[in-house]
């Protein structure tokens, strides 16, 4: 296995040192790194110039869509962790809305060795609370935890667990092997038939609202049942101003509530719907300018824990239509990290440690694995990105490495790229392109989550 | 004017007053023997109607008949391929068949706009209604309307009080007449219950009320707005009956109007919800006329955006006789 020896790169945008990554670990920081590779790790040793680049732990998305099993014609788990780890992860949470549904242990332990066997980045299988995502019965949450894909995270992302029974017993439930409940949180009421936020702007377009009470009423009753059952709630993707200050509000009680955004609530409004085109077109949508200042805030000061990419592949035809018969869903795992750079980093909202617990820490954390979002010092996993913040790129659909071409940013100038991204001391990413061999993965067994770090 | 007439919000007041003034021209045709113009001459315009509408069909038709446009009706209801496909695939048959202007009716909203902006045909599109967003080309002959009753010798409807009455949430007509009547100067007040409106509807250029008794007496225009008795049923009010009493046009409201106040329905009615048949049928409704004003007005709409003095094949679909 070849061993890296990186040179000057600047640790989570701290001074410039070098870091030796062999053997699946981080083996050295600093002045000893020399020393090391003349004496232990002399032969197969590839040096790269991190001159000006960041390092940053690998990344961790908790909500990532691999539309395999079912939707290989979208993306695959193969493409799907390419486009991943190009996006600088290391490991991807695979949702459960699939076809089947990943609600057996059979389906998420397939997707897992599909995972495995891709090599690309390390995939979690999220198991689905309830039966085929239908909203009525609790699915077999502790063969999926139990099983070779040892599921902690458990949703019905795409649609609402909405039943207040349901959801109050899927908490319950879950609290016996740590699981979390990750909540697609909207009122299906009060969305029946949703095109776009509601507002000035949809009544004038005659699109359909998707109103923010509707996000934000089911996040309320929700982390008042986490409270009463005393579980654990993730929010997916918080889209509002209002979401921000229910989630702040059950933090501060001390409730057990985590929350996530999404680069594109992050940097995009719903003044795209008015092109009607469907690119734009997203669950929850794309929300106004005060939602998008407030979900930057919320990152910024920790309310929101998160950063996750809903990355949703969709064929070309389910967008190249009208707005309404369009999927609703856009690709992120490639542009995550230039978006919050943009959107954080460079608006001086977050620095690079706090763009490492967003994007890594914390995400590893919420989904109780134990071998990711792990600080990038001797001893720990090789899990490392490196990243150019310096440059500036113009994104390509056609470039991407997704089956998909679904990006609303195709054409907008991004800062950064990911340059390098090692699973476990394997380049899977080398000089901004996918490495040619992908990673084997030789872990026998499944590690144990062991105690949250 | 653009190349395609989308949305009422398109037309500059120059844009709006030429369609009026060209209509006028065009209604006169009506009163001769033969009521066929050459100017169209070896042009094609396609009707492409994926919602049923046989009314705005066959007004549009019999425009383009009279200017001597070659016409293709396509219904695309009842077709097996998905909503998407059909738009793309029905565009690109239209665009192989040498379409000059294809008027497309659809039920999603900017469905007319895809179609124009998305690269899939060339020749121009005119919004014949799409979903709940616009209907531009009934806020023309509405606006006509009102014109030839309220503007007569060189007027404008400056200053005139319109009243537009009903479901203005799930109404295209109420959108695009908001817009265009703005344009042309008039005065909008709509009237709705509160769950009616569209959220931010405050947003919009017009006044807005729950009352329309108090509105009546000051207006120059009554529009009434079908109401589907269906929407009762998703609580956007308690019964039809109660509908009726506090905002349907009975002749006991009719006389509260002011003599000169005259009364307008897109069509298609629904008698006794909205409006009552005494109403529908005294002298004050104009809602015959207007259907008339609209072959008139779409025949100005197609003759302006396919330049119609043009001989046949010498365009490319771009607009003559309106700015770019």
């Amino acid at each position: 296995m070849t061993t890296y020896l990186i040179k000057n790169a600047a640790i989570l945008g701290g001074d410039p040192t070098d870091l030796l990554l062999a053997d699946g670990v981080v083996q050295a920081i600093g002045a000893s790194v020399v020393e090391l590779v003349e004496t232990t790790f002399a032969s197969d040793v590839e040096t790269i110039d991190a001159t000006g680049l960041v390092a940053l732990p690998g990344l961790v998305d908790l909500h990532t869509h691999l539309r395999e099993p079912g939707r290989e014609d979208a993306e695959t788990v193969e493409s799907g962790t390419q486009a991943a780890a190009l996006g600088g992860f290391t490991a991807v949470h695979a949702m459960a809305n699939t076809e089947p549904v990943a609600d057996t242990a059979g389906v998420v332990e397939q997707v897992w060795r599909l995972g495995r066997e891709a090599g690309h980045c390390d995939v979690y299988p999220i198991g689905a609370v309830t039966v085929g995502l239908a909203g009525e019965r609790l699915a077999e949450l502790g063969a999926m935890a139990d099983s070779a894909a040892r599921v902690r995270v458990f949703s019905d992302d795409g649609k609402c667990v909405s039943d207040a029974v349901l959801m109050r017993r899927a908490l319950e439930y879950v609290k016996a092997f740590d699981g979390v409940i990750a909540q697609h949180a909207q009122e299906p009421r009060l969305t029946e038939g949703a095109q776009m936020n509601e507002g000035e702007l949809s009544g004038r377009l005659g699109l359909t609202g998707w109103p923010a009470v509707a996000e934000e009423a089911i996040i309320a009753r929700d982390c008042l049942l986490t409270a009463h059952v005393g579980s654990r709630l993730h929010v997916c993707h918080v889209s509002t101003a209002g979401s921000v200050e229910i989630v702040r509000q059950a933090k501060e009680k001390g409730w057990n509530v985590t929350a996530e955004v999404c680069p594109h609530h992050l940097l995009l409004t719903d003044e795209l719907a008015a092109t009607y085109d469907p690119i734009y077109k997203v669950n929850p949508p794309l929300r106004s300018s005060a939602d998008v200042e407030a979900l930057r805030a919320g990152l910024g000061d920790g309310t929101i824990d998160i950063v996750a990419t809903d990355h949703a592949p969709h064929p070309h035809e389910d967008k190249d239509c009208e707005w309404a018969a369009a999927a609703f869903g856009m690709l992120g795992l490639e542009t995550a990290l230039s978006i919050v750079q943009e959107t954080m980093v460079d608006a001086g909202l977050l620095d690079w440690a706090g763009v490492a617990e967003r994007m890594s820490y914390a995400p590893a954390r919420i989904g109780r694995v134990a071998e990711h979002g792990r600080p990038i010092e001797v001893g720990e996993p090789a899990n490392v990105v490196l990243y150019d913040p310096s440059v500036r790129r113009t994104i390509k659909a056609s470039e991407s490495a997704s089956l998909s071409r679904n990006t609303p940013y195709a054409g907008r100038e991004l800062p950064g790229r990911v340059v390098a991204t090692f699973l476990r001391g394997h380049a899977t990413v080398l000089d901004g392109k996918l490495a040619t061999t992908p990673h084997e993965d030789t872990r026998s067994a499944p590690v144990s989550a062991g105690t949250p770090a | 004017m653009k190349r395609h007439l989308l949305s009422a919000g398109d037309l500059t007041r120059d844009d709006a007053e030429l369609v009026l003034r060209t209509a006028e021209e065009m209604r006169s045709l009506a009163d001769r023997p033969i009521k066929k113009l050459p100017a169209l001459r070896g042009r094609t315009v396609v009707n492409l109607f994926f919602e049923d509408s046989t009314r705005t069909r066959i007004s549009f038709e019999a425009a383009a008949k009279r200017l001597s446009a070659d016409v293709i009706n396509f219904s695309a209801k009842g077709s097996s391929l998905s909503k998407g496909e059909s738009l793309k695939d029905t565009a690109l048959t239209l665009e192989a068949m040498g379409a000059d202007a294809v008027v497309v009716r659809h039920g999603a909203s900017g469905a007319p706009h895809r179609l124009a902006h998305s690269g899939w045909v060339r020749s121009s599109v005119v919004n014949a209604g799409d979903g709940t967003h616009e209907h531009p080309t009934q806020a023309l002959l509405d606006s006509f309307t009102m014109w030839r009753h309220l503007a007569k010798d060189g007027g404008s409807l400056d200053g005139r009080r319109v009243a537009i009455v009903g479901d203005v949430l799930h109404s295209r007509v109420a959108r695009s007449n908001a817009l265009l009547l703005r344009t042309l100067g008039a005065e909008v007040t709509l009237v709705a219950p509160p769950t009616l409106f569209p959220v931010g509807v405050e947003g919009w250029p017009v006044e807005t009320s729950y009352d329309l008794d108090a509105v009546l007496p000051k207006a120059d225009v009554v529009m009434m707005l079908r109401v589907q008795r269906e929407r009762m049923n998703a609580s956007f009010f308690p019964t039809a009956r109660e509908y009726s009493r506090r905002y349907g046009l009975d002749g006991k409201r009719m006389r509260q109007l002011q003599d000169h106040t005259i009364v307008m329905h897109p069509g298609p009615m629904v008698r006794g919800m909205e409006i009552t048949a005494d109403v529908a049928d005294s002298d004050r409704s104009v809602i015959v006329e207007q259907v008339t004003n609209g072959v008139a007005v779409r025949m100005a709409v197609l003759y302006l955006l396919l330049g119609g003095n043009e001989p046949a094949g010498t365009t490319d679909g771009t607009t003559k006789g309106l700015s770019e």
